[in-house]
């Protein structure tokens, strides 16, 4: 028997693609390390199955072995099949594994940048998976352009010979894409493809995926740690936790009625699920904390010798707003929406070329050093923290250049006391950060925000870069941080629904200019600009829930 | 690209200047050649004729005002040893250097590059272990041992190659030979690092995902990407070698830049000292242009603008 392609059809029922009791382990220095135990799942053509989990799950393991990537050593395959229209994969050779790969089985990886080749043109790295599948030189070039043309990007003819780092990181998932669906593939598997995306490029990603699934009939495999994405896309899910599948089921069952502790629990992390924040109503005619006023920012071009000048870019423009005692200002917007060089301005790490922002009345913009009521947490806590400095020190760092806050004698026990304040214990003070997990290195952050006893906190993109459930702990430790000492945050994510259980007010802003700012109910349920409801709409877990 | 080299020029014109300063003062540094040139019981009368001739006698600045004048008619003066013009000596010899050190470069790079490659197929496995044992040694021996042994074994023990001197082709093994091994096994290590952090990288594993062959990922996906470590330490090795690979032409006699320099040197023989450290300078900083084109043609992310 064959398919419409000529492909033989699997035997009985079999499935495309069925993994059945896989455990994979890792040999390391530190002993074995087991990835995935005793995993099984399956898909059909036209099925959509989501592969759920937070990073370490093993959520990416499974579709790793399915295609060979798994390097052994250090990995071992203790046990299991991985079965592909009844062949087990984990018994072929390497040759029959590669004219697998790309031509039955395909994927998308998530961080575009480092996935494409950057020294190859983006023409010649689509076409190579026709030419690795015995297509011609001259014959593949012209299937690639149709490709890319198919998967819209733009102008494609034209930019056929450009570089991977000439395109955004939308378009350049849209070529990642165009390479895996080359050969009409069997299986897509979409490892976290959208992670690195805005909202609103996410929501046309996946709109492609769909399409181009309907289209041409095949199994889609998404792996994610989004339960946003999982709702919006998938038929069925199996969720992961500890290398092992928790739960298995349509996504309406487990949505509606999941049986896991672990499912419910994520379910729970979700934000926003829980309305709105209650708003203090502010105390009439107390003067705010933080104000600022046409506050611009033009990067000036800088022309060289022999080079001419370019159009200088306008990144902030004439932005205005106000942040009183103990209040919470989202601020939301894409990148290149100038969020962060609101924020760079404000703590003095880059120059205003206009306006003016005031703390308590005193100019942030001439004051000769940075006001030390204003901290800052930023996304990456693994590169903001010095990895060569102790826990001990980073946190008593900022005691050695403000000497007045406490002295020295003091420094081991207040650290110990922040530590504790942050859900750490007195303990950790001795170690590295290294040793510490994504969201235990974010609350070392906020304990070295909070030494110098700020009025301020600005969080740019603080909890983006940590899964679900840790961003909720993070998110509730933030919370009561700010009823125990009256702080003030601004809060900067392109995360909507983190932003709407959080913040008390929001500024969307786009292109430099904030478009519309209101209280956190106003913008959620009652958006006035045009972008702002983009916004919205393309947030697939507000999505949903507006559906519902 | 254009306006690229033309700064780079500038840049280079600037840091020659300097040098042809440093070069005049530190020559005369070495001592007055007319105490070498004549016998130790040479009348007054004749030291100060010897002076006079060569223009010693004038004040240290004034001299400097001559070289520059006959310097940009690009006159570097005669050879006080030799007698001809300075700038022939050099041009006659600055080839022979460039050959020796373009054939050991090119043997250099390419048996690095295969044997590196191949060694970062499978790190820690046999043959990495094997290249990189090898590599070490290779890049360890000190050249004038080298040079030494390999004498006495090819050339004095079995008598298949002529100890010193110039010739035919069989002159110039052992020394392409000993100035080969140190490079080759330096660049062995670069390459097999560059080439094992380009194997583990992303687009390697997109590559694999995409069905493409083993080869075209290690030679085409990988290679690529590690070049650019290669030839920066591929240039810096070929600058020491264009300065001439003076222990190597002194042992062998291998009538090269190198050679020429020292014999200048120790002759106070400071027109040969100038024009030898002007031509080998301007070649280096062009080496080095070129070079930075390389990375361009290279990586496209990087733009000479």
């Amino acid at each position: 028997m064959a398919d419409q392609d000529g492909r033989p059809v699997p035997e009985g029922n079999g499935h495309l693609v069925e993994v059945r009791n896989l455990s994979v382990e890792f040999h390391t220095k530190g002993g074995v390390v087991p990835a995935v135990r005793d995993v099984s799942w399956h898909i059909d053509r036209g099925e959509t199955l989501a592969i759920l989990g937070e990073s370490g799950s093993g959520k990416s393991v499974s579709s790793s072995a399915l295609m060979g990537l798994i390097d052994i050593p250090p990995g071992r395959i203790t046990s299991g099949e991985v079965l592909y229209r009844g062949e087990d994969l984990l018994k072929a050779t390497a040759e029959r594994q590669r004219e697998i790969n790309g031509s039955r089985i395909a994927m998308v990886f998530q961080d575009t940048l480092a996935a494409l080749n950057p020294v190859y043109p983006i023409g010649w790295q689509v076409a190579e998976t026709f030419r690795s599948h015995g297509v011609a030189r001259a014959s593949a070039n012209a299937k690639a352009l149709e490709l890319l043309e198919r998967v819209g990007l733009p102008n494609a003819a034209a930019r056929f010979d450009d570089f991977p780092h000439q395109f955004s990181g939308g378009q350049r998932q849209r070529i990642m894409i165009a390479m895996a669906i080359a050969l009409n593939p069997d299986l897509l598997i979409a490892d976290e493809p959208t992670t690195a995306l805005d909202v609103t490029v996410q929501a046309r990603i996946l709109g492609l995926l769909k399409d181009l699934q309907r289209e041409r009939g095949m199994g889609l495999l998404m792996i994610t740690h989004d339960l946003g994405i999982v709702a919006g896309m998938a038929d069925r899910v199996a969720i992961m936790n500890g290398g092992r599948i928790v739960e298995t089921g349509t996504v309406r069952e487990v949505f509606e009625t999941p049986k896991h502790p672990y499912t419910r629990s994520l379910l729970d992390a979700i934000p926003g699920r829980h309305g709105f924040p209650e708003v203090a109503p502010s105390a009439g005619g107390e003067e705010p904390l933080l104000r600022v006023e046409a506050l611009s920012k033009e990067y000036a071009s800088t022309s060289g010798l022999f080079r001419k000048a370019r159009a200088p870019v306008l990144a902030l423009d004439r932005v205005s707003f106000t942040l009183g005692r103990g209040e919470t200002l989202g601020i939301v917007g894409e990148s290149g929406s100038g969020k962060s060089t609101l924020v760079r301005t404000l703590v003095g790490l880059e120059e205003a070329t206009g306006g003016e922002a005031t703390y308590r009345g005193g100019s942030l913009l001439r004051a000769k050093e940075a006001t030390r009521q204003i901290q800052m947490v930023f996304q990456d806590p693994t590169a903001s923290l010095n990895p060569r400095m102790s826990v001990q020190e980073i946190i008593s760092e900022p005691w050695a250049i403000h000497r007045d806050v406490v002295p020295r004698e003091n420094w081991r026990e207040r650290v110990g006391d922040l530590l504790v304040q942050v859900g750490l214990s007195r303990e950790h003070a001795a170690r590295f950060p290294h040793q510490f997990s994504g969201g235990q290195r974010q609350r070392i952050a906020i304990a070295r925000a909070l030494a110098l006893k700020p009025e301020i906190i600005i969080c740019d993109e603080a909890v983006s870069s940590l899964d679900v459930s840790v961003q909720a702990q993070v998110i509730a430790l933030l919370k009561s941080l700010k009823d125990e000492f009256g702080l003030s945050y601004l809060f900067i994510a392109h995360d909507l629904p983190v932003v709407r259980s959080f913040a008390d007010r929001v500024l969307v802003m786009h292109k430099g200019v904030i478009v519309e700012q209101g209280t956190t109910r106003q913008i959620f349920t009652d958006p006035q600009h045009a972008y702002t409801r983009e916004l919205l709409g393309s947030d697939p877990l507000l999505g949903a829930s507006a559906a519902a | 690209m254009s306006g690229y080299v033309t700064t780079r020029m500038l840049h280079s014109a600037i840091s020659m200047m300097g040098l042809i300063v440093l070069v005049f003062f530190l020559a005369r540094l070495t001592g007055n050649p007319t105490d070498l040139y004549l016998p130790i019981d040479a009348p007054a009368e004749v030291r100060a004729a010897f002076a006079k001739a060569n223009g010693f006698d004038q004040p240290l600045l004034a001299q400097f005002q001559t070289f520059l004048g006959n310097l940009v008619q690009f006159d570097f003066g005669n050879s006080l040893r030799l007698e001809r013009p300075a700038v022939d000596l050099v041009l006659q010899a600055f080839p022979t250097s460039l050959i020796l050190a373009g054939t050991a470069m090119t043997i250099a790079l390419v048996v690095a590059v295969v044997a590196g490659s191949l060694a970062a197929r499978n790190p820690n496995g046999v043959l990495d272990r094997f290249v990189n044992m090898i590599a070490l040694a290779g890049a360890s021996l000190p050249n004038f041992w080298l040079a030494l042994v390999s004498v006495l074994v090819f050339a004095v023990g079995l008598r298949w190659l002529p100890t010193s001197g110039t010739g035919g082709l069989s002159y110039w093994i052992l020394p392409v030979m000993v100035l080969t091994v140190r490079p080759c096994g330096l660049l062995a290590q670069v390459v097999r690092g560059a080439m094992i952090s380009a194997l583990s990288s992303a687009y390697v594993k997109t590559a694999r995902a995409k069905g493409v062959k083993k080869r075209v990922i290690v030679f085409v996906h990988a290679l690529r990407n590690a070049m650019l470590p290669i030839i920066t330490v591929a240039g810096d090795q070929a600058s020491g070698m264009i300065n001439g690979a003076v222990v190597v032409e002194m042992i062998f006699g291998f009538p090269g830049i190198g050679r020429l320099m020292m014999e200048s040197i120790q002759y106070r023989d400071f027109a040969v000292i100038q024009a030898g450290v002007i031509v080998t300078a301007a070649a280096i900083f062009l080496l080095n242009i070129v070079i930075d084109l390389a990375y361009a043609l290279l990586d496209p992310r990087i733009k000479h603008a």
